[in-house]
């Protein structure tokens, strides 16, 4: 079946959600789940969010809700790729506030609901492409990271916005090994960050963003690879150097700070010519900056395109 | 008869995570990238059986099921089907046979120079487990040929090890494995050197 994305199409026109949640509850029952294990993660507790319809229309199939919410990284929850959806019911996203801090001129604690009050929420399509040779096309609800930087004031001596996910190993048993030095971090230049594709989203096809995809609420750059998408974002820094971030700390060798997607740029391990856009058999040619280099290459004029992974 | 059911119920358990595979494909149940699971449970079964191998020798032993020994040579086997299958995924389904890929990733990958040396070494095993080939060879020559599993199984742990991202438990766990079961067959070598040459004989 070809889902073709018209701006005229609601979500709820592309998936029935009951069906889709009459699906979770099958897997979580015959996997032998607690109840009380995935409370927090079903999307039974989502509700549905008011948004503008997606503006960009994209000729490809969005990834279906069910593949989107079982299958990605989250290592706070386990490193396997069926983790996240299995445990992130441990957290709690409410109540839920970001510290944003550094050099702006309105810092402070920001609770979650008061920002998703605040800025008006749109739908975004966007490809996501895993560092690892897989992606997927999904209908994210958020607003411009723009909004919100605009919002708190950056000063002119911010060059970067770093970003730091919850750290609380009762809630992210991941977190009680030591594979990342937790918590986990991330960062954008301030250019990158006020680019209008960059988005915070709190949603998924349309309803609040399930736990396992880091909810309340997460960063989105379509053009980087999906690692830079930090999750269950607690702190936001304005800052004049550039921040270290988890994957960089980890491997650098492997894991560059800009992590643009670049098909010419092989990971050490892997080649990043192709990916498996997931639900395709065959795989696809990855393109550069994920298909966005005419909104964004500009941002990297006179930077060697090949430091740019 | 109770020596066919044990036969049978020996290879339902060696063939039990290929049917499992097979199963979950027809329920959907491979995850949302049917392929990378496939390949990657595979891999971890062959090196599954090939732990398997090298214990089965001490199990009979230690763990006083003598009657394993007549199943080593199916394990060692299946232990290649699964490699096999596992090289199959990545050349058929995850590499679409792009044999410049394939070449490419060869040299530049050290994880699967490594991968795929551990399968060239381990197709003269297989080959040589047939009773007709196994004949024709000195006993001495096979046992010498054979001891390579411990290489292989090494190689195979250092494939996976290079080839995860940051959480190198899992691959550390099968080292580990890997070490005991070689540590352990090291001084009890000439023993059992002295028990398969008096086999051979009679």
């Amino acid at each position: 079946m070809l889902i073709v994305n018209t701006p005229d199409l609601s979500d709820r026109d592309v998936t029935d959600h009951g069906l889709y949640l009459k699906r979770r509850q099958f897997i979580a029952g015959a996997a032998g789940l607690g109840l009380a294990a995935c409370s927090g993660s079903n999307p039974a507790s989502a509700a549905s969010l008011k948004f503008k319809p997606n503006r960009m229309p994209i000729d490809e199939t969005r990834t279906p809700l069910g593949d989107v919410t079982s299958y990605n990284n989250f290592y706070e929850f386990g490193t396997g790729k069926e983790d996240p959806a299995k445990y992130a019911g441990m957290m709690r996203t409410r109540p839920w506030t970001i510290v944003i801090d550094g050099l702006c001129d309105r810092p402070g604690r920001y609770a979650i609901d008061d920002l998703i009050k605040r800025f008006p929420l749109e739908e975004r399509i966007y490809r996501m492409r895993c560092v690892e040779a897989w992606s997927m096309v999904i209908p994210w609800v958020g607003f411009p990271l723009a909004s919100l930087i605009k919002a708190v004031g950056p000063q002119s001596g911010a060059k970067f916005v770093a970003f730091e996910t919850l750290r609380d190993p009762r809630q992210m048993p991941g977190q009680r090994g030591s594979v990342i030095q937790w918590p986990y971090r991330e960062g954008l230049r301030l250019d990158e960050a006020l680019h209008p594709l960059t988005l915070l989203a709190v949603g998924l096809y349309g309803q609040t963003l399930p736990n396992q995809n880091g909810a309340p609420i997460r960063l989105v750059v379509p053009w980087k690879y999906g690692f830079k998408g930090i999750k269950s974002i607690v702190r936001i820094r304005f800052t004049d150097k550039r921040p270290q971030t988890s994957w960089q700390m980890l491997a650098p060798r492997e894991y560059g700070f800009y992590a643009n997607v670049n098909p010419a740029v092989d990971h050490p391990r892997w080649s990043q010519a192709k990916e498996r856009r997931i639900g395709e058999f065959f795989r696809r040619k990855t393109l550069p900056f994920n298909g966005y280099g005419e909104q964004v290459a500009g941002l990297y004029r006179g930077l060697d395109p090949r430091q740019l992974y | 008869m109770r020596a066919r059911v044990e036969s049978a119920l020996v290879w339902l358990l060696c063939a039990a995570p290929l049917l499992l595979i097979l199963a979950w494909g027809f329920t959907g149940d491979l995850t949302a990238n049917p392929v990378e699971f496939v390949l990657r449970d595979l891999g971890l079964w062959g090196l599954r059986f090939l732990c398997l191998t090298l214990a089965v020798t001490l199990l009979a032993k230690y763990g006083r099921m003598p009657r394993l020994m007549r199943y080593r040579r199916r394990i060692g086997l299946w232990a290649f089907a699964y490699v096999t299958l596992h090289l199959l995924t990545y050349v058929v389904i995850a590499h679409e046979f792009d044999w410049a890929e394939i070449a490419t990733d060869i040299a530049k990958r050290p994880y699967i120079t490594i991968g795929m040396g551990a399968f060239a070494l381990l197709v003269p095993l297989a080959v040589t487990s047939a009773n007709a080939v196994r004949r024709k060879m000195s006993p001495r020559a096979w046992r010498k040929l054979h001891r390579l599993v411990y290489l292989i199984a090494i190689m195979g742990v250092i494939h996976y090890f290079l080839l995860v991202k940051a959480d190198t438990s899992s691959p550390l766990l099968y080292g580990g494995i890997v070490l005991v079961l070689l540590a352990a067959r090291m001084p009890l070598g000439s023993l059992f050197k002295g028990a398969g040459n008096r086999a051979v004989q009679r």
